[in-house]
């Protein structure tokens, strides 16, 4: 595509500014904001990882994976900001999900260990990983603040900790898991998916692009269970003291 | 009366704060083994606080409590709540039958629960077996608190605690579970506490009766006090107008 194709396409960006403006929706600031960024972060990442591919050296790889880790673990622990320690175990889930994930496609072969594979791959990964993470944490708080009696109860008849949230923890897993899961159910009939497209438009073989998506699409099974189980397994301790009482002040 | 030697539970000046606001200020007195202790006050006198606490659900945040002459500190927490059950007002109840929430005590140690068990438990309760199998939720309120006594009573906990149990109950369920209580004073010797926002309740059934009233113990003794107490402010909450 040129650059004056790619300009043209800003029309889809003056049309939410002109709707927004004329129906007084009070959005044209954040659409600039949000266009200028995307602008910026993409190209930035373009270049950088144009840079990283021609390098194709195994430290610039690993340090493309560790900003990924990085970015999506600031994001990810807002949301459960009041868990103590959060920060780390979301960092420990999303570098076991690389460590998981990697290690297999790496470790069979199933894709070459070059950059052009390990960063995109990692980062549609780690990305999802991240959505799930704060999907896990928001339903968590809820299920935590709305059944705090049914905790109580069993924390009273001489229940333990894992005793007492284990409804509330298997019950905030699955339903993390379930837009996965339900998404991948109509892949294909109502969306074709962003890498799939993508790799299509650019002139890849279509069977090709599927295959590709396919190993995204598993990929994301393992990712969206093991970051629920690990985030959950790793933070329900910390809602407890060491009497076995749940901390009156947990999540927000 | 004479005052019986055996202490069930004491609180030596025990406080519980939450965000610097105070819930408990200062508690000293005792629970005496095998006695039934009503608990009266005004709402937010810090009465549930007090015995979640000795019910190890939360800690003093001042001052010790102890349980039959040890520190609750001394106490795993899991055995100390069997020993020490809880009916809490709420009558929370988990998801599932009656028979779920029966068996929710034995299924908590990996022990088994049988239909008998809980045919058993039911009856105790004043509560038809045909509910067994019938969902919780489906319960009227007076059902769920009866249900709620006969869980906490699976356990056999030598130490009793009753948060306003009976105030969904209509007379007749009242009448009951007075019995019902009264009898497993009698027969296991158990140490009851009750809090009741009924004087004539806390009267009849205590063997003693502690008056609390903004967070503090503002008297305790026998259940007469509540008839014939000199402090002003007993008065006023328990008959009700000033003293003459």
């Amino acid at each position: 595509m040129t650059y004056t194709a790619l300009s043209l396409t800003l029309i889809f960006v003056l049309i939410p500014l002109i709707l927004s403006k004329s129906l007084k929706l009070g959005l044209e600031k954040d659409t600039v904001i949000a266009t200028v960024r995307s602008v910026i972060q993409l190209l930035a990442v373009g270049y950088v990882l144009k840079f990283v591919f021609e390098a194709n050296s195994n430290i610039y790889i690993l340090l493309m994976i560790a900003l990924i880790i990085i970015a999506a673990t600031l994001n990810a622990r807002k949301k459960g900001k009041a868990i103590k320690g959060i920060t780390w175990k979301i960092a420990v889930t999303f570098i076991m999900i690389e460590v998981v994930t990697q290690g297999i496609l790496l470790g069979l072969n199933i894709v070459p260990a070059t950059a052009q594979y390990i960063i995109p791959i990692s980062g549609m990964l780690i990305g999802n990983s991240m959505v799930l993470s704060i999907l896990f944490l928001n339903r968590f708080s809820a299920e935590i603040e709305t059944s705090r009696d049914e905790i109580e109860l069993i924390l009273s008849l001489g229940g333990t900790p894992k005793q007492a949230i284990q409804k509330q923890l298997t019950d905030s897993i699955r339903a993390s898991m379930i837009p996965t899961i339900e998404s991948q159910k109509t892949i294909g009939l109502v969306q074709l998916p962003g890498m799939m497209s993508g790799q299509i438009i650019g002139g890849a073989d279509p069977i090709q692009a599927v295959q590709f998506q396919l190993l995204i699409i598993f990929g994301l099974l393992t990712t969206a269970t093991l970051t629920s189980i690990l985030i959950g397994f790793l933070s329900y301790p910390t809602l407890f003291n060491e009497r076995m009482q749940i901390l009156r002040k947990i999540l927000y | 009366m004479t005052q019986p030697n055996e202490t069930a539970i004491k609180f030596e000046n025990v406080c519980y704060e939450v965000d610097q606001l105070s819930i408990l200020n200062n508690i000293t007195g005792v629970f005496y083994k095998g006695k039934i202790t009503t608990l009266v006050g005004p709402s937010g006198a810090g009465k549930t606080t007090l015995l979640k606490m000795c019910n190890g659900l939360i800690s003093p945040t001042e001052g010790e409590l102890f349980i039959q002459n040890q520190p609750i500190t001394s106490f795993e927490p899991t055995s100390l709540r069997k020993s020490v059950g809880i009916v809490l007002q709420s009558a929370p109840i988990i998801r599932g039958t009656v028979y779920d929430n029966l068996a929710l005590p034995f299924k908590l140690q990996n022990k088994k629960f049988t239909e008998a068990d809980a045919f058993n438990s039911l009856e105790g309760v004043g509560l038809n077996s045909s509910l067994l199998y019938r969902k919780a939720s489906d319960l009227s309120g007076g059902q769920r608190q009866k249900l709620s006594i006969a869980r906490t009573l699976i356990n056999r906990p030598q130490i009793l605690l009753l948060d306003e149990i009976t105030s969904a109950l209509d007379p007749t369920s009242v009448h009951e579970i007075e019995q019902l209580i009264l009898k497993i004073n009698k027969k296991y010797n158990a140490t009851i506490i009750w809090i009741t926002h009924n004087i004539d309740q806390a009267k009849r059934l205590g063997d003693f009766t502690w008056i609390m009233m903004e967070g503090q113990l503002l008297e305790s003794g026998e259940s007469s006090i509540l008839s014939n107490s000199s402090n002003e402010l007993v008065y006023q909450f328990a008959v009700g107008g000033e003293k003459e």
